[in-house]
């Protein structure tokens, strides 16, 4: 309906009282208590993993709160999924937009509530519909031009468009400008503003804190699933909200530091490499070194290591083991000692319906089985020692499904632990692992470093970058933007690099 | 049936058991020998039913006539467990007896059967290298491609045959030079049968007790991590693809020396197919890949086999052979999505 899109839009005042939820046991998010005013634009930081997803998720009726309530206009509600949501004025513009990108933008704006005349669309209407949301809006975007061929920027217009039209209210923001260019970013800063200025209210999720400064009226800081504080944006800068999203001691979770010999020998060596999400990278690992590649979640680090490893296609630049190149295969590169633990356990790592014994042996076959044949009792006896040296016990004929996911993890070191290795890239090496577990794989990566072999931990928990490494390298948007050691190693060293707003730095 | 149990995985290894069931019956993996305790109860009931079941010439029989039948099965069921589906060896199976035949009544002899066993079975591993480097390197879902290579396979199949028959009719073979591959029987048992148990028995240990057998598993039950496992996935689908099509140039031949003419009906295509499929998806191999053995599809097909057999001869009419057959497949795939689903 048309009407919804003028200035006069209803409001929503959205209050959190108490709210908590866990997930398999693990609170994400504890006793929050928050209030959306309407008409404003209200800004959620913290770092990753502190619980700014999980909270939007519960306002949009993708979660539900676990403890608490959530009140609409003063009336307790409980969402069962996000159409109930968005029934009340809800609204999420993701990542990852939901478009369809053979239609065009007034059908994707109407889609499932298009106009229709006896079953039929009706395209006139859909037509004057279309334009009475642009107008209101001040979006210059034709209503007949297929979505699928329009700039990111232009389609989350159309994903906020398709929101006013389902009468949205209250409209989440999950990280809008991380995919735009300085020009569209300040297009879209307008837009937020448009909306609030007609009373709505705009839950802004950004790891820019430039933007979040700039946008916003009220700024909340979470931090480990806990609401530090809710401020006006006026009252914050950068460095206070940085403080607050932070605001903890390192523990002694983690290994002490041993020095690794400044001048050891350099054992991977990466020159000006490209490949999908990386542009023009280039850094040295000594031998018992341990860097850390930090940065935000898609900056394209992980990307970084898949190119290193031969698994994802290198545009250009070399990468080199003791000052040879290695071939861009998976195969070549595990031949010549490099190894990765990739990000994702469950969907990279390991094959969860083998059991454990298959899953250490996986990339070691040649050694374990001669001649292709498999002998049970040297597989037996490999297995088990790999087993013994990161410390999993137990039956190895077990499903690998039935490990805790530190355990798995350490299937995944075992894995790593064979052959004639020189480096070891361990991609979020402590995700989804409970305390108890953490400690020993970070003992593993010591281990591994204090052996000679040089290693590349990423992590997108700052305190384990600090905790392991020797030297840190920032990544943002595929390439280094910082490089820490000694005393410049600290934690806001590293996130302000790692947040330093898109726009201040393209005018540098 | 205390299934449920034993599917859900165990909280933790050194947690004591808390259930009463003795420690060896936690060993068992249930899911896996699914298939034996129907395949047990209708072979027994069988055994009772009607005494001809049991006799040696029955059985014998019923195994023969399998023999080509369980050497795709045996094949396909690599095809599957490394993630992949073969929808066309109902029509290979036929374009090689075809291609064989046509080479033995065109050259004649020995030279003729010895070339035209060879050049089917040749012909076998072609179409199935073709499917799987549609299927991997083209990437066309394996259940596409292979659905249109058998149409493509079932042309070719009429296209050759003109040159193997005079005037209407089937290709004949009825040589001694070709027939003896199906009419010996040494040790009392016939040349097929030996034949398919070999086949059996030497895929069941590449699969076991290989790093071949490894890396099918791996390539079906977790494709990307497999590939960052520095395994070549595309090279070990095309390998099943090639063998599942080798295989059935071998029953295409060895069913044309047993029969012995090369049969030209579309139906006996498909039909073949979807049994070879029904037999490894009821022996408990998923359709999604990743899990499997080739003994369970054995057992899958022989009790589709057994009870085809017992309906004949206990007089059933046949039309409730095929709707208890599908029957059983919906149970079969319904278990093993429901196991599946328990292990989240």
């Amino acid at each position: 309906m048309p009407e919804t899109a003028t200035a006069d839009a209803p409001q929503l005042l959205v209050e959190l009282r108490g709210v908590g939820k866990s997930f398999n046991g693990l609170p994400v998010l504890a006793d929050i208590d928050l209030t959306l005013e309407p008409g404003t634009v209200h800004a959620l930081v913290g770092e990753n993993g502190a619980g700014k997803s999980t909270l939007s998720k519960i306002i949009s009726g993708v979660y539900s709160a676990d403890t608490g309530q959530l009140l609409i206009n003063g009336q307790e509600a409980s969402f069962g999924s996000p159409r109930e949501a968005l029934a009340q004025g809800i609204a999420t513009i993701a990542q990852e937009l939901a478009l369809v990108p053979e239609l065009t933008v007034a059908e994707n704006v109407f889609l499932g509530s298009e106009p229709r005349t006896l079953g039929w669309i009706n395209r006139k209407k859909l037509r004057a519909a279309y334009a009475a949301i642009a107008e209101s809006t001040g979006f210059d975007l034709p209503g007949d031009a297929v979505v699928g061929g329009l700039r990111t920027a232009d389609q989350q217009k159309v994903e906020i468009m398709r929101a006013l039209a389902r009468g949205a209210s209250l409209i989440i923001m999950d990280e809008p400008t991380a995919a735009l260019s300085a020009h569209d970013t300040e297009l879209l800063h307008g837009v937020v503003r448009r909306l609030a200025a007609s009373g709505r209210t705009v839950l802004l999720i950004s790891h820019f804190l430039g933007e979040v400064l700039e946008l916003s009226d009220s700024v909340t800081i979470l931090r480990d699933g806990r609401h530090i504080r809710t401020a006006q944006a006026a009252d914050e800068t950068e460095s206070t909200l940085i403080e607050s999203m932070l605001g903890r001691t390192l523990g002694s979770v983690f290994p002490d530091k041993t020095p690794h010999r400044a001048d050891g020998e350099v054992v991977l060596s990466v020159r000006d490499l490209v490949a999908p999400g990386v542009y023009g990278v280039s850094f040295d690992v000594r031998a018992g070194e341990i860097v850390g590649l930090a940065g935000l979640v898609g900056a394209g680090r992980s990307e970084i290591a898949h190119a290193v490893f031969g698994a994802a296609p290198r545009n250009a630049g070399t990468v080199a083991i003791d000052g040879a190149e290695t071939p861009n295969t998976i195969a070549g590169s595990l031949k010549r000692g490099i190894f990765l633990i990739p990000e994702s356990r469950k969907d990279q790592g390991l094959v969860l319906g083998r059991p454990i014994r298959d899953n250490v042996t996986l990339s070691n076959m040649g050694q374990v089985a001669p001649r292709g044949w498999v002998s049970s009792g040297v597989e037996r006896k490999a297995s088990r020692t790999m087993l013994d040296r990161v410390t999993v016990a137990g039956d190895d004929r077990r499903a690998v499904s039935a490990l805790s996911g530190g355990n798995q993890q350490k299937v995944l070191f075992g894995r790593a632990l064979q052959g004639s290795r020189r480096l070891l890239i361990a991609d979020e090496p402590t995700r989804g692992v409970d305390v108890g577990s953490r400690r020993a794989i970070y003992d593993l990566i010591v281990e591994q470093a204090q052996q000679g072999i040089g290693v590349l931990v990423i992590s997108s928990d700052v305190e384990e970058v600090l905790g392991l490494a020797h030297r840190v390298l920032v990544i943002r948007s595929g390439q280094i933007v910082g490089e820490f050691a000694g005393d410049q190693l600290t934690e806001e060293n590293i996130i302000t690099a790692a947040f330093a707003d898109p726009i201040t730095n393209e005018s540098q | 049936m205390t299934n449920d149990t034993q599917l859900a995985p165990k909280p933790a290894a050194s947690a004591p058991s808390t259930r009463s069931l003795p420690a060896v019956l936690k060993q068992v993996p249930w899911r896996s020998v699914a298939i034996v305790a129907p395949f047990l109860a209708v072979f027994i009931a069988l055994a009772i039913g009607s005494p001809a079941f049991l006799s040696a010439q029955n059985i014998g029989n019923v195994l023969d006539r399998q023999s080509g039948i369980l050497i795709v099965a045996a094949a396909a069921t690599l095809v599957l467990i490394a993630g992949g589906i073969d929808l066309s060896v109902g029509a290979t199976y036929m374009f090689t007896a075809v291609i064989c035949g046509t080479i033995i009544v065109r050259v004649g002899g020995e030279a003729g059967a010895a070339l035209g066993i060879i050049v089917g079975i040749l012909a076998g591993l072609v179409v199935g290298l073709i499917n799987g480097i549609i299927s991997t390197y083209l990437k066309i879902n394996p259940l596409i491609a292979t659905l249109a290579m058998s149409f493509i396979i079932l042309g070719a199949t009429k296209l050759v045959s003109q040159f193997g028959k005079e005037g209407i009719g089937q290709i004949r073979v009825d040589f001694p030079e070709f027939r003896w591959l199906a009419l010996t029987k040494p040790l009392g048992i016939s040349l097929p049968t030996w034949i398919a148990f070999i086949v059996i028995v030497i895929l069941g240990i590449v699969l076991w007790r290989t790093t071949f057998g490894r890396y099918v598993y791996a390539a079906g039950g977790n494709a990307e991590a497999a590939r960052l496992a520095g395994i070549r996935v595309d090279g070990v689908r095309i390998a099943t693809f090639a063998i599942a099509g080798t295989a059935a140039g071998l029953a295409g031949v060895i069913d044309l020396a047993r029969t012995p003419s090369a049969p030209e009906n579309d139906a006996i295509a498909t039909t073949l197919t979807f049994t070879v499929l029904a037999g490894i998806v009821v022996g408990g191999t998923s359709i999604l890949g990743g899990e499997g053995a080739i003994w369970r599809t054995v057992l899958g097909i022989l009790f589709i086999a057994m009870l085809y057999n017992g309906f004949t001869l206990l007089r059933i009419d046949p039309l409730f052979q095929g709707i208890a057959l599908g029957v059983i497949i919906l149970v079969a795939v319904g278990f093993d999505a429901w196991s599946k689903f328990r292990r989240r």
